[in-house]
């Protein structure tokens, strides 16, 4: 099983580009997995075999990195990535139950896909938005101060093709795909997207507003 | 009462404030325009003088991490933004990112420029796809105004910047983890020595920064040491974006001076959820050892939360109060630990591996009296004893949970503890019987994790 | 130790003085404390460690407690116990190891105790139990009784990396030596570690066990064509330094225990850089063979072939009694009396009979230095002739004219350590890693600063990973190609750096004029040139003068000097005088009927081009010394069993000139090749000398080493024009003719690797290469690539494109379905026709 020449074509293109940004080229195979997973939507057999014809290395040796690292998947990943953070401060805040529930509800657990392919279920660790806990990411944009409710309508509106905005972030959700191909470090376009900050993050702000206290010291 | 300073966060709330356009709006890129006008010299003495503790974590001076670098031998030097924001409890970064994406690029810029490097690069977690976009776009938007390429505002000065996603592995965030992964290794650490200001990216030398660091730097360069250093206490100077969460009425970012207390913070942030009892904790993300409500005075500066037997870290304040168990917290993060140790080692391999299973049998409630002591034991196992210093922090939560909450494990123990996981969360639930929330997810599933 | 010991001449070290354990020691800069802690005699415990490897720091098991004088002289302690295989001493350092330190200690009981929480406890059926550090070290320095009381992480068992190296996750303490070997050493990083944490594991690219969906590329579309995903030819050395039972072979898994087994220290016969091994057998049956620790050639690795082909020797073919062809023409068991007498009077005939054509002797190319000396000796002063060749594979005049100027009687010339310390290496129809085995891991070891330039049809993968250039050039053409070579090329410029090598190979005979243009090169460089045969017993046949031309002491048997000083010491009137024949010459000979008698050693026929079946069934009496039934014995007419090297003693010269000897591992009443033929001799009234092994030596330290004005001159022989070359290296379209390229796989179907299925299933796939041109001028797409010689069949194999020399398609020389010499019938560099979508 390997890429057709066509895609094979496009894909070395893609793969060019990507190794053109790092003195040496090996730096280039975290973005390469990405670029594998926007193309085949996990980190295929053939994705690995792709990069270790780039980069010159055995395939052992991109299996090593692609194992390594929890956003590479090794089966067909769903159209989104839904992850309820169940990491300490947000399972204590509500995120143990949250995953709970959207797990019962979509009938998978961890690192499973729903039948219809569109949503994969995760555990996630801390996500760096602890202030807005307890979170969700869906294909790793920002779905703050979630409810057991609210995650739910999320996956069922995700299920139902429904484009769905995050609470921070673009104006929609895009797929695994299209999501992988940016981190790949290919631009889309989206990055003056915005759904306005969420209070925590301009807390300190107001209330240094609120309080007439000057930026920055004396 | 210590007022909050808003500097890295002072544009945070302008409209579109991740621009080029806001940023210059506001001053911003003045300071590389002063920099370029200064020594290189005299800019790292700046930073020296200022007394920038790295913002990472570790709080190691940020000046002399770049005063190591040997001299110019006229091969590459790097700068590696790290922009691996993971710590449990710490979301200072992604914001900085989100919102004022610039302030870090002037800042690397400026880095760049003072130790003779060519080529930095940020490397972001891969699992904030917003951020990588608009660092992405930032240095798009730097390159198009002539503050990024060649020969950068007719200084004759070249620097290219290349944005970097990660793919999900806490330990990247250590600085040598995170030079193996830039290479496209495995995220595990590496010898030190060499340490990286001698050989780090492609074995050259290199200066690893966290975000929160790089941010400050233009502020210093614009302002001035003196302005820094009148905000922090003796020997933690500037500002620091304080991460508040947890149960308080107003979680989010608190940027203000060093040295300002916990007890301040939560009254500005509207107190403790509902006005209940603080109960514990952390300073500096998971991986500093709990405090206590013994500690609300505290100034959180890097030498009394030291005194106080925990670090500083990151400034992510994660705050429980009394509905939470300890041992559930502890545990949690004990998986997060397991679930993180990039193996290379045997204590933290193995020691989390072993924690995680005494600690889930305690939560269960089937915990022994002897658990207790292994617990401990386990834990100086593994502290002081692994590679990097992933293993100290990963046991900081156990060591610091017992010995401040003793009580509780033995409650778990004898079975007499009781603790209502809904009463800890943020919204009305009933506790389902027939699955704990804390069910441990199969070994074999973890095979893939 | 070893890497510094070799320097330690060219500078003076710099030593510190620390103290460890109480004991002073002044120890070289820069040494590792668990290195300096061994020359004190105190062995802190590791796994992770390994002194020919990086250092990793991984397992944590050698944790000391170290204090360093601060700025201010004052000794400063490091707040937590350091590990010693990562940290090298500095001056006036205090180390305070588990033998006085309790902190030590207590970190050491600690790491031991989490080492061994997911350890199963299956020592009595583990392969390493009784050899295992980790068994030894829990015994001496853990705890009696596991405080561990919840689940182990359990794996399927074993995981077969390749048909020979098997994993039993549950056991490996990843401690990395076997990916660090592969990595840094061998260069093949076929295994590495997979997943993360607690689940981090040894181990291929394997779909199933990392939980990948879908199948990855196989076949020739892998990496290395083997298909199999851990085909090192290295990949055993992994198992000897693992500290646990994680990797075992299958050739010894549950054979034996390693206390029930008798080591003897030995010489590995399969190929020329005498690698030191280590047989152990029970009972008479060889179990394992190991590397042994010899810093000046092998270091402590050796090939897989060296490790696991020794199968052979014990297969049920092997002979152990002489036979004698009876009146109904069938080979029958004889009396060893009996079978002299018949090889005798054959030989009697064919040397003094009426109309007596001579005899030919072919002593093949694996026999020892002793054996050689004898065959030589035996053609010469019994036999009367000089039709003596060791070589069993393409040979030309020009070679023994290069051997007997520039090589015989030379003593040690370029060494390994040379190899390893030159700065640019050329290698001209030699495959370090095919033809050479651990001389490539010598020069991988300099990789990449040495510079390493290859006259070859393309980059092979083990030219590839020293990182080699290439120069191309078609079979046959190398001279063409050396002497092309101008000042103002790379090869050239780097060659001229002091202390460069030039490495000429077996092949190298196929082209005329090579070793004319290598010797021309050399001299325009100041680069020095070594021959590295492929087999382990074609050096010592050249400093025994078992060639047609060549006598013991680098004599030429054409100058009277050489031949008066040589009779002299044999006590002989004189020696045949002209040069005999050489091998194809002798097979030539026979068929035609120009000889009457062969005596035969360790020849497969299936190795030579020419005919040697049509030979040995036209020569009227054919005498065999073999270790089994071949085809060629079943030719014979008398057939005297002879040792294999581990029931022998001899010498085995290394590529370098070093003599090797070994001493019997397996005691059997079988004798040496020089035993029989001394037998033999003294039969035919002559008093051969070479009865024992001692015997022969003393007699070649009388011969010593002949003058110059005895030797051969070097070989002046005019390489093809660049023309013919040039159009050599191009190909028109729709022809079919294509110059043939071949060279010896590492593991393929070598007589010596018969009978171990596990090594042969680490070989690579044999494929057929051919460069993008070639293959579109000769219709070839994909699939099958057919290649016809001067005989009826073919070899048909499927088609790699390669870049690579246009007009030439390589075949591996003897792998499955790829017996070039015998199916072909041609040589490298000779013309084959080939023909696609077979």
């Amino acid at each position: 099983m390997t890429y057709d020449d066509k895609t094979l074509a496009r894909l070395a293109d893609d793969a060019a580009a990507i190794i053109s940004r790092y003195p040496v080229p090996r730096s280039a195979l975290l973005p390469l997995l990405h670029l594998v997973q926007a193309e085949d939507g996990f980190v295929s057999p053939q994705g690995i075999a792709f990069c270790a014809d780039q980069l010159d290395l055995t395939a052992a040796e991109v299996s090593a990195v692609a194992t390594f690292y929890t956003q590479f998947k090794r089966r067909p990943n769903g159209e989104y990535q839904v992850g309820v953070c169940t990491n300490t401060l947000c399972a204590i805040m509500g995120g143990d139950e949250i995953y709970r529930e959207v797990s019962e509800h979509l009938g998978v657990g961890h690192d499973e896909t729903t039948p219809d392919g569109k949503v994969t279920l995760e555990r996630l660790e801390c996500n760096a938005a602890c202030d807005y806990a307890p979170v969700m990411m869906v294909n790793w944009e920002f779905f703050d101060n979630q409810t057991p409710a609210s995650a739910k309508q999320v996956v069922d509106d995700l299920r139902a093709g429904k484009d769905v905005a995050p609470s921070r972030g673009p104006a929609k959700v895009c797929t695994f795909k299209e999501v992988s191909r940016v981190l790949a470090g290919f631009e889309d376009g989206r990055a003056h997207e915005d759904q306005g900050m969420g209070e925590p993050t301009l807390a300190g702000l107001n209330v240094a507003k609120d309080q007439g206290w000057k930026e920055g010291g004396k | 009462m210590t007022d909050l300073t808003p500097v890295l966060t002072a544009t945070w709330g302008a409209e579109e404030s991740w621009t080029l356009k806001t940023y210059q709006d506001h001053g911003g890129y003045g300071a590389l325009k002063k920099a370029f006008g200064m020594d290189k010299a005299d800019i790292i003495q700046a930073v020296k003088d200022s007394g920038l503790r790295g913002r990472g974590g570790a709080g190691f001076p940020t000046g002399m991490k770049w005063g190591f670098l040997p001299p110019d031998d006229g091969g590459p030097r790097y700068l590696v933004v790290n922009a691996d924001e993971s710590e449990p409890g710490t979301c200072k970064d992604i914001p900085t990112m989100l919102n004022s994406p610039h302030v870090l690029i002037e800042g690397a810029i400026i880095t760049s420029y003072a130790i003779g490097c060519n080529h930095a690069f940020i490397y972001v977690r891969g699992e904030v796809v917003h951020v990588y976009r608009r660092v992405m776009n930032a240095v798009a938007e730097a390159y198009k105004a002539g503050f990024l390429g060649k020969n950068i505002q007719g200084t004759g000065y070249d620097l290219d910047i290349t944005v970097h996603a990660g793919a999900g592995a806490y330990i990247c965030g250590e600085e040598t983890a995170l030079l193996d992964s830039l290479e496209g290794l495995r995220g595990q650490p590496r010898l030190k020595p060499p340490f990286p200001a001698v050989a780090g990216l492609y074995a050259r030398p290199t200066v690893v920064n966290n975000v929160e660091s790089i941010a400050s730097v233009p502020a210093i360069i614009d302002r001035g040491v003196e302005w820094f250093t009148s905000m922090g206490t003796e020997k933690s100077k500037g500002m620091g974006i304080f991460s508040l969460s947890g149960h308080i009425e107003k979680p989010g970012q608190y940027e203000a001076p060093l040295g300002i207390t916990l007890r301040e913070l939560i009254e500005m942030a509207g107190g403790m959820r509902g006005g209940k009892k603080l109960k514990f904790w952390t300073p500096g993300g998971s991986s500093t050892p709990i405090l206590t409500d013994e500690h609300l005075d505290t100034p959180l500066d890097y030498e009394a939360i030291g005194a106080a037997g925990s670090m500083l870290g990151t400034r992510a304040l994660q705050i429980f109060d009394e509905t939470t168990s300890v041992v559930r917290a502890v545990t949690r993060w004990m998986e997060f630990y397991k679930h993180e140790s990039c193996g290379k080692c045997t204590p933290c391999r193995e020691g989390t591996f072993w924690l995680t299973q005494i600690l889930r049998r305690i939560e269960a409630g089937h915990g022994t009296p002897a658990d207790l002591q292994q617990l401990l034991d386990t834990c100086d196992s593994i502290a002081g004893r692994s590679f990097c210093a992933f293993g100290d922090g990963a046991v900081s939560c156990v060591v610091s949970g017992l010995k401040y909450f003793r009580a509780e494990f033995e409650a778990y123990v004898d079975g007499t503890a009781s603790f209502d996981p809904a009463d800890a969360a943020l919204f009305d639930y009933a506790v389902s019987t027939d699955t704990a929330a804390t069910d441990a997810p199969e070994l074999a599933q973890e095979a893939h994790a | 130790m070893t890497a510094t010991a070799d320097k330690a001449g060219s500078q003076a070290v710099e030593t510190v003085n620390v103290t460890i354990d109480g004991k002073a020691i002044s120890v070289a800069k820069d040494t590792l404390i668990i290195r300096a802690a061994e020359q004190v005699g105190i062995e802190i415990p590791r796994f992770c460690d390994h002194p020919l490897l990086k250092p990793a720091g991984a397992c944590r098991q050698c944790l000391v407690d170290v204090a360093s004088p601060g700025p201010d002289g004052n000794l400063r302690a490091f707040p937590k116990p350091q590990a010693s295989c990562t940290m090298t001493v500095t001056e006036g350092m205090v180390v305070n190891t588990q033998n006085t330190s309790e902190e030590a200690e207590r970190a050491q009981k600690g790491v031991m105790e989490l080492l061994l929480i997911n350890h199963p406890l299956d020592c009595p059926v583990c392969d390493k139990g009784g050899e295992c550090p980790l068994q030894n070290q829990a015994m001496s320095h853990g705890n009696a009784e596991s405080r561990f009381v919840d689940v182990k992480r359990v794996f399927e068992k074993p995981l077969a990396l390749s048909s020979e190296i098997l994993l039993d996750r549950e056991r490996c303490v990843l401690c990395q030596r076997c990916t660090r070997f592969s990595d840094e050493i061998a260069g093949d990083s076929f295994i590495d570690l997979q997943n993360r944490g607690a689940m981090q594991q040894i181990g291929t690219f394997n779909e199933d066990v990392l939980g990948f969906d879908g199948y990855g590329p196989v076949g020739i579309a892998a990496e290395d064509e083997s298909g199999g995903a851990f085909s090192s030819y290295f990949s055993g050395n992994t198992v000897q330094i693992c500290p646990v039972g994680a990797l075992t072979s299958s050739a010894y898994r549950f054979r034996a225990r390693p206390f029930d087994l008798v080591s003897a220290a030995g010489i590995s016969e399969h190929d020329s850089s005498g690698s030191a091994i280590r047989t152990d057998h029970r009972r008479g049956v060889i179990l394992r063979r190991l590397a042994d620790n010899d810093p000046t050639v092998n270091e402590e690795w050796i090939t897989d072939k060296d490790r696991f082909a020794f199968a052979w020797q014990n297969m049920p073919d092997r002979l152990t009694r002489p036979l004698v062809r009876n009146d109904e023409g069938d080979l029958v068991e004889a009396s060893w009396p009996q079978a002299i007498a018949a090889a005798a009077a054959g030989l009697r005939e064919a040397v003094s009979g009426k109309k007596a054509k001579g005899v030919g002797v072919l002593p093949g190319g694996r026999i020892t230095l002793e054996d050689a000396y004898a065959y030589g000796k035996f053609a010469r002063v019994v036999l009367g002739t000089n039709d003596v060749d060791v070589r069993t594979r393409i040979a030309s005049d020009e070679e023994q004219s290069f051997l007997g100027s520039s090589v015989a009687s030379t003593g040690l010339g370029v060494t390994f350590a040379d190899l390893e310390r030159a700065p640019s290496v050329l290698l001209v129809g030699f495959e370090p890693e095919d033809e050479g085995g651990v001389v490539f891991l010598r020069m991988k070891k300099s990789s990449p600063k040495q510079q390493v330039f290859t006259v070859a049809p393309f980059l092979s993968r083990g030219a590839h990973k020293l990182g080699a250039q290439l120069v191309e050039a078609v079979p046959g053409y190398e001279g063409t190609v050396l002497a092309g070579l101008t000042k103002a090329a790379d090869a050239v410029k780097a060659l001229s750096e002091p202390g460069s090598v030039i490495v000429v190979g077996e092949r190298v005979a196929g082209a005329p004029g090579a070793f004319t243009e290598a010797l021309a090169l050399a001299d325009r460089t100041g680069a020095r040139v070594v021959w590295i045969p492929r087999r382990a017993g074609e050096r010592g046949a050249v400093e025994a003068g078992a060639l047609p031309g060549l006598l013991p002491g680098g004599g030429d048997v054409a100058v009277a000097k050489a031949r008066k000083a040589v009779a002299s010491a044999w006590g002989v009137d004189d020696l045949p005088r002209t040069r005999g024949r050489d091998v194809t010459g002798i097979l030539t000979a026979a068929s035609a009927r120009q000889l009457d008698a062969l005596v035969v050693g360790g020849v497969q026929p299936t190795d030579l081009t020419a005919d040697m079946i049509k030979a040995l069934k036209a020569a009227k009496f054919v005498v065999s010394l073999e270790v089994r039934r071949t085809d060629a014995t079943e030719l014979a007419d008398v057939v005297l069993p002879v040792a294999p090297p581990s029931e022998k003693s001899g010498t085995f010269v290394n590529w370098e000139g070093r003599l090797r000897g070994f001493a019997t591992a397996i005691k059997t009443d079988a004798m040496s090749d020089h035993r029989v033929l001394d037998m033999l001799a003294r039969e035919l009234g002559v008093d051969l000398g070479t009865a024992t092994v001692d015997a022969v030596n003393a007699e070649l330290v009388t011969l010593g080493v002949l003058e110059d004005s005895a030797r051969m001159a070097a070989p002046a022989v005019e390489a093809p024009a660049a023309k013919a070359a040039e159009k050599a290296a191009s190909v028109a379209a729709g022809t079919k003719s294509l110059t043939l390229a071949s060279w010896h796989q590492l593991i393929d179907e070598g007589s010596l690797q018969e009978g171990e299925p596990y090594l042969a299933g680490t070989g690579r796939i044999a494929v057929a290469r051919m460069s993008p041109a070639t293959a579109e001028a000769v219709g070839v797409k994909e699939g099958l690539v057919s290649v016809q010689g001067t005989h009826q069949s073919s070899i048909d194999l499927p088609v790699v494109i390669t870049d690579m020399v246009d007009g030439v398609v390589w075949l591996p020389a003897k792998s499955p379905g790829s017996w070039v010499a015998a199916t072909l019938g041609l040589a490298p560099g000779d013309s084959v026709s080939v023909k696609g979508g077979v």
